[in-house]
């Protein structure tokens, strides 16, 4: 179960963002894909477990899922899921659109 | 503990991969690793489906074996590194304790004590697992997936996120065909082309030999391609 690992990753970025500030991470955004390999239950039961005792303690965390789109990588035409990843005009094979994000999309601080 | 009653939330737009830090491990690796001329290939799939002994066949048949090494990571033991020993492949084990996969970290680690002098192809054999490897880039220049047939067609449906990654899948364990009625090669293949858009699957048995050759010249092939486009760009 590597949610723990993308977990403590997660809290390094916040630090990171939060630098030297004297403020409080009230909230954190972030999105997974769908194809990321993430499990967004697990990872939020990895934050909850793991926030204790760091900056993030008080923190809400928010888990944006984004469905996997995929589209040919020559005309852009959306290529259907569940089907052969090859474009029906071109019969070029298909590129991940979107849905392998593992990203922090933004915090909340509150600033005294 | 009170809030403070002038506090104001302060939105902080990111959007930032939270794995960077993984990521500038690995294209630093993949940076080292290609201006060496080594083309490395993280070998990933199940616990048990013949990834240890597709390298053995590999280092058995790939004429010059100083050529080839490996990289055997496990959550204990030293087993596999010291089976491709055996086999004659130049080997190291990284031990991961705890962790389901290996990381960029753990590899730029090993590549700073491991001899690569006149090697041209490297194999990081990962856990078996075939969910956490998927998400960790290593530094490759390729991802395989072994894949056995006695693991059930619909393998590649279960964990897109593996095969959509894939560059080639072996399938592996063939020879037990005769004995398995119910498995169907061609299912196999159907699965997978649902979530690998440009599908490569080659059958191979380090039993009886069978694709152990074209496994060979994809690899020098892959290579060679690898060298002309770092030319052009040089």
């Amino acid at each position: 179960m590597h949610e723990y690992s993308i977990v403590q990753s997660l809290v390094d970025s916040v630090a990171a963002a939060v630098g030297r500030r004297e403020a409080s991470v009230q909230r954190i955004d972030v999105a997974i894909g769908e194809l990321a390999g993430v499990d967004c239950s697990l990872l939020a039961t990895a934050f909850e477990v793991f926030r204790d005792g760091t900056l993030c303690e008080r923190a809400t965390l928010t888990i944006d899922r984004i469905p996997a789109r995929w589209e040919c990588s020559r005309c852009g035409g959306e290529v259907p899921r569940g089907g052969f990843l090859r474009c029906a005009l071109c019969d070029t094979p298909a590129r991940l659109a979107a849905g392998d994000e593992i990203v922090l999309q933004r915090i909340e601080l509150e600033v005294a | 503990m009170c809030q403070d009653r002038n506090a104001k939330p302060e939105p902080l737009e990111l959007q930032t991969r939270i794995l960077s830090r993984n990521d500038s491990a690995a294209a630093h690796n993949r940076e080292h690793l290609v201006e060496r001329g080594i083309f490395t290939v993280n070998v990933m799939g199940s616990p048990g489906s013949g990834k240890t002994a597709v390298l053995e066949a590999t280092a058995r048949a790939f004429g010059d074996v100083r050529r080839v090494a490996a990289l055997a990571g496990d959550l204990a033991t030293d087993n596999d590194a010291a089976r491709l020993r055996r086999a004659g492949m130049r080997s190291g084990a990284i031990e991961t304790v705890q962790a389901c996969h290996l990381d960029a970290e753990m590899i730029h680690h090993e590549l700073h004590h491991f001899d690569l002098e006149g090697v041209e192809v490297l194999f990081i054999e990962n856990v078996g697992n075939l969910v956490c490897p998927a998400v960790y880039d290593l530094g490759q220049s390729a991802n395989v997936v072994v894949l056995s047939v006695t693991e059930g067609e619909d393998k590649p449906l279960k964990y897109p996120t593996m095969f959509a990654k894939a560059d080639l899948v072996l399938l592996t364990k063939g020879d037990l065909l005769p004995h398995l009625p119910s498995a169907n090669v061609s299912a196999i293949f159907d699965a997978l082309a649902r979530v690998m858009p440009d599908p490569r699957m080659l059958p191979i048995s380090p039993l009886t030999g069978e694709g152990v050759k074209d496994w060979i010249g994809w690899l020098t092939m892959s290579r060679d391609a690898m060298m002309a486009a770092t030319a052009v760009t040089a």
